[in-house]
């Protein structure tokens, strides 16, 4: 049988998290990261957004052996089995950096700084790292 | 006394690149390391800064820094040279001075 606050049912609100560091530099990236896992064990409505240096953090193909850290990168990979599925990537900041969709590491849907803006004023809650 | 500036700050968060090539004068060279990276990248919106540099600077960028955050030698800026940390002793023996822009 269900204990009690198994059958509960909390609110939902919209969470979005927004990434603007690059990883390895700061414990940012990673931290933000350990954050939205701990929300998808809360059944939230989570969107992540990677804007300025923070699209660095799911560029493809990172191999951190030769700094002596660990690459989070895959991790990023594993999101979609905690069904946080909206990732979003800013148009402008991936330009600027030469970046395309393809240098990403996972499906993401990329917003004009515009389009972002929108989505953020939808959110009930925000956290920037 | 040529100086060895080395810039471990991302050029598209912070001023430290400047700061180091306007200060870089009399055969000095530039390392960028860890975040600092991020400037030694062809087809970047700085790019152009680091092109026009090496009319005068030598440049270097840190080959582990570089692999870790999932970027290729053939993704430098041509001219920029990329060393080991074998290479990143060299440098700072070969130099007179390291300024450390942080």
């Amino acid at each position: 049988m269900a204990e009690p606050w198994e059958e509960e049912e909390g609110p939902v609100k919209k969470f979005m998290f927004v990434n603007r560091k690059a990883p390895y530099g700061t414990i940012y990236a990673l931290e933000s990261l350990e954050v939205v896992l701990i929300s998808a064990a809360f059944d939230q409505d989570v969107s992540l957004v990677f804007m300025d240096d923070g699209v660095y953090q799911i560029k493809k193909g990172q191999d951190s052996k030769g700094i002596g850290m660990k690459n989070f990168s895959p991790t990023y990979r594993a999101l979609e089995g905690y069904d946080i599925e909206k990732l979003f990537v800013e148009k402008e900041s991936m330009e600027s950096r030469g970046l395309t969709a393809e240098d990403m590491i996972v499906p993401v849907e990329i917003l004009s700084k515009d389009e972002l803006t929108s989505l953020m004023e939808e959110q009930d809650v925000i956290l920037t790292f | 006394m040529a100086m060895l500036h080395t810039v471990n700050k991302s050029p598209f968060e912070k001023r430290s690149l400047d700061g180091a090539l306007s200060h870089a004068v009399n055969g000095a060279a530039i390392l960028m390391i860890e975040d600092g990276i991020y400037g030694a990248l062809k087809g970047t919106a700085i790019s152009g800064k680091i092109e026009k540099s090496l009319a005068t600077l030598k440049v270097y960028v840190l080959g582990p820094d570089l692999k870790a955050r999932g970027m290729t030698e053939d993704q430098v800026i041509d001219g920029v040279t990329v060393v080991d940390y074998a290479g990143f002793v060299d440098l700072v023996t070969e130099y007179d001075k390291v300024q450390a822009w942080l």
